[in-house]
């Protein structure tokens, strides 16, 4: 019985969390903590920490977390499906719809004028990490004396690296992991 | 699609591959596995265009649950319906719960854990490396379509989104409505020149 509350509640939260990421932390506040107490909030908070440190949305991570504690690795499943299980039916009824429609012309000019859009979003994420990276902390922190210059070379160093050699972006990802790490380690 | 067993399953085999390895690289939230995902599916595999990809990240980003999980959804339909779309989102969830599951019993240790707090912070540089490395090639090419309001949709997003905190559902409907406009302008531009 535990077990279809749980799915019900993170089919809710996966249901509603439109917007991704941080939109879904309200609501499994409401849903998980304050509503039912399956989680308290400290434990809460440790969960949007690890999801800000691993891969993996706090949907997820809040889902798998809950289920295991519950009922194991069935409950983790069980809390997952459900998180996931809205997405996937809204998903493909509007991945069926765009791959049938897409190719119109009314549908296309009003994609052609989407895509710049999903550019600019994507370079305003892009812009956030950066900071984030290179002064940990928001647009407020940008200064001068707050540069981390490790983490500006790294970032330089990488830029070059994808745009002339076409290295495989995941290794860029790690390798600033790993070089960084020994940088700091030695300076 | 119509492919003869083998090369099928090999299709869908790298489906999951990729998408486990895109999930389990994805520090930093959803418009990061976007930048790798053109990466992977457009560039090295070349199994969908750019502008695929584009709108995959816009409807993505309009449905409900996490940009990532929905991006391998309608990927995995694109490439094999609802198999493909299983088989996807299969391999895009499993990481991060592995790695919940881990975590949550070594949390302590992981949070007090100096080297992996500095690989963290460190590793942010390489990623935002990479979103603007892909940002630079679509740029290029939104530039290169030469129309101003291609454009100008572009600059003003990325202002209303990154300094004024506009949310990205609103851009995303203003920018079907200024579409809708342009096509309904269009008709009737053509229309016009005809008579």
């Amino acid at each position: 019985m535990i077990l279809l509350q749980l799915f019900i509640s993170f089919f809710q939260v996966g249901l509603f969390s439109v917007g991704g990421g941080y939109a879904a932390i309200p609501l499994i506040q409401s849903q998980i903590v304050d509503m039912r107490g399956l989680m308290t909030l400290e434990e809460f908070t440790d969960l949007i920490t690890i999801a800000e440190m691993t891969p993996g949305s706090i949907a997820i991570n809040s889902a798998t977390f809950v289920g295991t504690r519950i009922a194991g690795p069935a409950g983790a499943a069980i809390c997952t499906l459900g998180c996931i299980l809205p997405s996937f039916i809204i998903c493909l009824i509007l991945a069926y719809v765009y791959y049938k429609y897409r190719t119109m012309t009314g549908v296309q000019t009003v994609l052609s004028a989407l895509r710049p859009a999903v550019v600019a979003l994507i370079a305003s994420a892009g812009m956030s990490i950066l900071i984030l990276a290179l002064f940990n902390g928001d647009k407020s922190s940008v200064s001068a004396q707050n540069l981390r210059w490790v983490e500006a070379v790294l970032f330089v160093a990488g830029f070059i690296v994808l745009r002339k050699f076409k290295v495989n972006p995941i290794l860029v990802i790690f390798g600033t992991g790993i070089i960084g790490t020994v940088i700091y380690l030695i300076i | 699609m119509k492919t003869n067993g083998k090369s099928k399953g090999k299709m869908l085999w790298q489906l999951f591959a990729s998408t486990f390895i895109l999930s389990a690289s994805t520090f930093g939230g959803g418009f990061v596995i976007v930048s790798l995902m053109k990466e992977k599916f457009v560039e090295k595999l070349k199994w969908i265009d750019e502008e695929e990809m584009l709108d995959i990240t816009a409807i993505a980003q309009s449905s409900p649950g996490p940009i990532p999980i929905n991006a391998s959804i309608i990927l995995g339909y694109r490439m094999h319906g609802l198999v493909g779309a299983l088989v996807a989102v299969l391999g895009t969830t499993l990481p991060p719960v592995i790695i919940i599951s881990i975590i949550a019993v070594f949390y302590d240790w992981f949070r007090e854990n100096k080297y992996i707090s500095v690989a963290l912070q460190v590793m942010r540089a390489g990623v935002a490396a990479v979103i603007f490395d892909v940002v630079w090639k679509l740029t290029e090419n939104v530039v290169a379509t030469k129309r101003i309001l291609y454009m100008a949709v572009m600059i003003i997003a990325f202002i209303a989104t990154f300094f004024l905190g506009v949310s990205a559902m609103i851009i995303i409907f203003a920018c079907i409505i200024i579409g809708v406009a342009d096509f309904l302008l269009n008709i009737k531009g053509r229309k016009e020149t005809k008579g």
